[in-house]
């Protein structure tokens, strides 16, 4: 099963990626060759087996509802390009 | 050709937890707090941090699943909704997908039609996203700020199938769940905080048809306004589309509030390829069955079965039972009277007395009902001073009213003010001969067959005593020297 480039296109774009014309060939190869791999794995027959999820014995770990501080409002915001009063601030996100 | 509607409805509802979904964080008043103060590394998405579950919300979405008669899953699965988003600051947002948490529920909203049973889907858990701003630069350049506070706040998405047929059949079900909410304490149901929000999808089909039309879905809907008006001009769009021989296409589309139109959000159709998969970092989330038989234990009475109680069990009329049910507050203080007054009060009495004189008051001088200064024994009290004649009815009043103002109780306020009912015949008699007496020509055209005098005269006798009267007496009173003075 080949991609075709315009898919290759829409994954780089829900991944935010900017792809070169030669990067879309290369990875529409290596993203096909993968999916022919899962393709022989779909071929198994799993009807009555439930799928894994997770390796460990199914147990809960729930945490009590007791709020500890959270951090200072300058260390959230030490690594931020452009703190703005408080906030972070980003490129207009229209709605 | 005549359309029928159909509606389904996504609700999101935040949980009142203290501390976030994932991590410890506080759960701050999103709308008030200073920005980015309610903030760890494992909800700013920090890289080599760990969600834990946090057990109260998740007993809280047990408590909604139950009320809405869920089948509860043993195991359900986080899952990794992917999407790029400045409010979502890990680049997915943790939820439940094919696993959720609960399914096949029911709620039962009221119709001028009757009662009708709306299906619910799913019921699951997931995590809030942080709040956008948008803002312009002085020099016109715009800019978005983001405040991640209410990310990772737990969130309960309860789905509808799309059973609904109109907007009064919407507002039916979005009020009741509203109420469930509240009741079972999952959520405050304070609207202006953005504590509850809907999504809904709209789709029409001719009448009779079983398939299902092409259908929009309406995002971000923070009130029930919006809900309504957004759903509305939906259905009036599609309806003109359709008749005119048009097809409606399948979108996502936002309320705006301002133009009151529903719009396009074609950036968001992209992100709807959201790649979700289980949530590696998370193992299945394992509800044994004596919790949810503890849960169950622990719901409370919801609104409806309490307020078919009140109507069956005290003989309330529908709108004096929704009034003394929606609030929980005010059916405890309802309950705390009839438990006070025993068999000494019917407890009609003593609904017709809150949901009358009290609510009134309240509405008067904008105090809260959870503030409220007269305990149930206070009225009680009150109530039984009348029933034995001792004040009024028109100085019961009075006196409540002093009593909700004051907080003092109702002996005090009757002595301190001397209202105790006069009802010593031979007193009355006195004031009525007087009264007589002042007022000849009344009492003459009384006599001439002018009826209406007599509650004029009535009303001199009560203002002579102050109110205090016995009105039975007076008026007897009042009857017996006014036929023995005809033809003097």
């Amino acid at each position: 099963m080949t991609l075709t480039l315009a898919e290759v296109e829409h994954i780089a774009q829900l991944a935010r990626l900017h792809l070169s014309e030669e990067e879309k060939i290369r990875f529409r190869e290596q993203l096909s060759a993968i999916l022919d791999y899962a393709a022989r794995l779909q071929q198994v027959d799993t009807r009555d087996i439930p799928p894994t999820s997770s390796v460990l014995p199914p147990r809960s770990r729930l945490r009590e509802d007791e709020p500890r501080p959270a951090l200072p409002q300058q260390v959230i915001l030490a690594n931020a390009p452009f703190p703005y009063q408080g906030y972070f601030r980003v490129p207009p996100v229209l709605e | 050709m005549p359309y029928e509607t159909v509606i389904g409805l996504e609700v999101h509802a935040e949980l009142q937890t203290r501390s976030k979904m994932f991590c410890a964080c506080p759960v701050v008043d999103s709308t008030r707090a200073e920005p980015n103060t309610a903030v760890c590394p494992v909800c700013a998405g920090m890289p080599g941090t760990l969600p834990v579950v946090n057990r109260k919300a998740v007993e809280l979405a047990l408590r909604v699943a139950l009320a809405l008669e869920c089948e509860i899953a043993p195991l359900s699965l986080f899952a990794r909704k992917n999407y790029f988003y400045p409010d979502l600051p890990k680049g997915y947002q943790i939820s439940q997908y094919e696993y959720p948490l609960a399914q096949r529920g029911v709620l039962r909203i009221e119709t001028a039609r009757g009662e009708k049973t709306v299906r619910i889907r799913r019921v699951h858990l997931e995590e809030d996203t942080g709040k956008l701003i948008h803002m312009q630069d002085p020099d016109g350049q715009s800019f978005s700020l983001v405040d991640l506070n209410r990310a990772g706040v737990p969130l309960l998405e309860i789905v509808s199938e799309p059973d609904m047929h109109s907007l009064e059949e919407v507002r039916a079900y979005a009020t009741t769940l509203r109420a469930i909410l509240r009741r079972v304490g999952a959520n405050s149901g304070d609207m202006e905080k953005g504590v509850i929000r809907f999504e809904a999808n709209v789709s029409l089909r001719p009448s009779g048809s079983q398939t299902l039309g092409t259908r929009v879905e309406i995002k971000n809907l923070n009130s029930f306004r919006a809900m309504e008006r957004a759903i509305a001009y939906e259905i009036e769009r599609q309806t003109d589309l359709l008749q005119n021989g048009q097809a409606v296409q399948q979108e996502t589309l936002g309320w705006d509030e301002a133009a009151q139109v529903t719009v396009s959000q074609r950036s968001k159709e992209e992100a709807h390829d959201y790649r979700y998969f289980p949530e590696p970092d998370l193992p299945p989330l394992v509800i044994e069955p004596e919790w949810i038989e503890q849960v169950r234990a622990n719901l409370p009475e919801l609104p409806q079965a309490m307020k078919k109680r009140f109507i069956h069990n005290y003989g309330l009329s529908a709108g004096e039972a929704v009034l003394l049910s929606e609030e929980e507050a005010v059916a405890r203080y309802f309950e705390a009277c009839l438990e006070q007054a025993g068999d000494s009060i019917a407890p009609r009495t003593i609904a017709l007395w809150i949901t009358g004189e009290i609510f009134g008051w309240l509405n008067q001088s904008g105090e809260k009902f959870e503030n409220l200064r007269v305990p149930p024994a206070g009225l009680v009290d009150l109530l039984r001073l009348t029933a034995k004649g001792i004040i009024n009815l028109n100085t019961a009043k009075l006196v409540l009213n002093e009593m909700l103002a004051s907080g003092k109780p109702a002996h005090a306020i009757i002595e301190e003010r001397g209202l105790i009912q006069l009802d010593d015949a031979g007193q009355i008699a006195d004031i009525v001969a007087k009264v007589l007496a002042e007022f000849p020509r009344e009492v003459a055209s009384y006599h001439q067959g002018k009826t209406t005098v007599f509650n004029w005269l009535l009303g001199q006798v009560m203002r002579q005593t102050a109110g205090r009267a016995s009105p039975a007496v007076a008026r007897a009173e009042l009857e017996r020297q006014l036929a023995g003075s005809k033809g003097n």
